[in-house]
């Protein structure tokens, strides 16, 4: 069972169509104990950063999300699900967000903001050079099209942790991995085939 | 690179896709969920549904198609017509549209951008704006200048199209989808005026509409018109050009598209 973290904003209904369709069963829920049982957790998103932070701090899910992160279940944040890793954002200034890893969440300087459509997914283990070798991000990621709609985007600070680039008048980190933390600024679930390919390997099935 | 996006526009009366010109002499034409995966497979970018139902039955159909679309179709989709309530985009919202678009209950209540904006996000909200120039166009001296106007083109608002798009912009419209009444079914080619100069006034997509008649038509909308998208309805439907043709001949020119083998 993937539990599908429902704060009241995202857009669980799209995320649980993509997976019905892959046949995997999920369940939207808000319930601590629900989370900490799932075999895997999706935190989707949809919405500000500030209003996803303090609506998983109102429900105690921040404290959840962190103890089923710690003991090692699959985690996979989408859009704004990514963001909320990070320490803070530029788009709700003085909001902490679950600061999993360092670095913070800028917005977009040069070209339309937000960046709507379809951009280009390249995993570093496709790039030249020295770090780029990456072995479980080539699995999990391929070079292809997903759809995007962001106006910010992930700034680590550790760049061993970016599984992936997209370039919007330059490169940011589409996604990253870390253990068994996956996280993905695109929508898989509205990224077609490519995407719902995504979805099934990373729910392993 | 983003890539420019290519959207085919289905018309829906009581949940059925429908075809026909100018909302006369309508024929079903399918069942809007199979069209949809095929303009899937054929590599569309985007759907728009364009719901012109005019019945009691009409929101519970559209919903009830919202829900059959999302179940079945995973790329984004827009749904528009006549919607006009922040508790009418919260139920297509709900069923998994990704954006509806407002076109005449925007202009009659401005407000309503900014509060489904605020409640949903400015990426879920498109504005459409109908606009139709101006005759003193025909000068050469005058810039030429677009009216909008409202209810399916039959009522001019006197609003100024560009205007209007920066107001609705500014209120946190997050794409506009524009459409040239006067280019609108002549096939002759996208108002290459009018989407440049909405364009250039804001700083969100433009999705243009209205007039595209061949694949050079498309490109023309990216690289001279300054669109970030470009829809067509009948061209789509009536086999008279295919989607892949459309991205063949603009990546040939050089604008970045999203290619599906």
């Amino acid at each position: 069972m993937i539990a599908i973290v429902d704060y009241g904003a995202g857009n669980i209904a799209s995320v649980r169509n993509a997976l019905s369709r892959l046949g995997v069963e999920s369940r939207a829920t808000c319930e601590a104990q629900e989370i900490l049982s799932a075999e895997r957790v999706i935190l989707p998103g949809v919405g500000s950063f500030g209003f996803l932070m303090q609506s998983l701090r109102q429900k105690g899910l921040d404290e959840t999300l962190l103890q089923s992160i710690n003991k090692g279940t699959p985690f996979l944040g989408i859009c704004l699900g990514m963001q909320a890793l990070f320490e803070s954002s530029e788009e709700s200034p003085g909001i902490a967000g679950l600061g999993i890893f360092k670095g913070k969440v800028v917005r977009f300087q040069r070209g339309k903001v937000p960046q709507i459509g379809w951009n280009e997914v390249v995993p570093r283990g496709n790039c030249s050079g020295n770090e780029c070798d990456k072995g479980d991000a080539k699995e999990l990621l391929t070079k292809g099209f997903a759809y995007f709609v962001n106006s910010f985007y992930c700034a680590p600070a550790d760049p061993s942790i970016v599984a992936a680039t997209t370039d919007y008048n330059g490169a940011f980190a589409c996604a990253i991995q870390n253990e068994n933390i996956t996280a993905v600024q695109f929508h898989p679930e509205k990224s077609g085939d490519w995407g719902l390919a995504f979805l099934k390997r990373w729910a392993g099935c | 690179m983003l890539t420019k996006r290519i959207i085919p526009c289905l018309d829906v009366k009581d949940g059925q896709v429908v075809k026909g010109t100018n909302f006369v002499s309508l024929r079903p034409a399918g069942d809007p969920v199979e069209l949809a995966k095929r303009y899937n497979s054929e590599g569309a970018d985007e759907l728009v549904f364009l719901d012109i139902t005019a019945s009691v039955e009409k929101r519970r159909t559209i919903v009830e198609l919202v829900r059959r679309v999302a179940a079945e179709v995973f790329i984004p989709f827009t749904v528009g017509g006549g919607i006009n309530s922040v508790y009418e985009i919260q139920e297509i919202l709900a069923a998994g549209a990704d954006k509806v678009s407002l076109n005449t209950a925007a202009v009659k209540n401005p407000a309503l951008i900014a509060d489904a904006s605020k409640r949903f996000g400015s990426q879920a909200i498109v504005v459409a704006i109908d606009a139709k120039a101006k005759s003193e166009n025909k000068s050469l001296e005058t810039v030429p200048s677009w009216e909008v106007v409202v209810n399916g083109g039959r009522t001019p608002t006197g609003l100024d199209a560009v205007a209007w798009a920066r107001k609705a912009k500014s209120l946190g419209a997050g794409e506009i989808l524009l459409t040239s009444m006067d280019c609108d079914g002549t096939k002759n080619g996208f108002d290459l005026d009018l989407c440049k100069a909405v364009s250039s006034a804001v700083n969100i997509p433009i999705i243009a509409s209205g007039g595209a008649g061949k694949a050079e038509d498309f490109a023309d909308a990216f690289s001279k018109g300054g669109a970030d998208a470009a829809l067509a309805a009948s061209l789509f439907h009536y086999n008279e050009l295919a989607i892949s043709t459309v991205k063949e001949c603009c990546a040939k020119q050089g604008i970045p598209m999203r290619c599906v083998q």
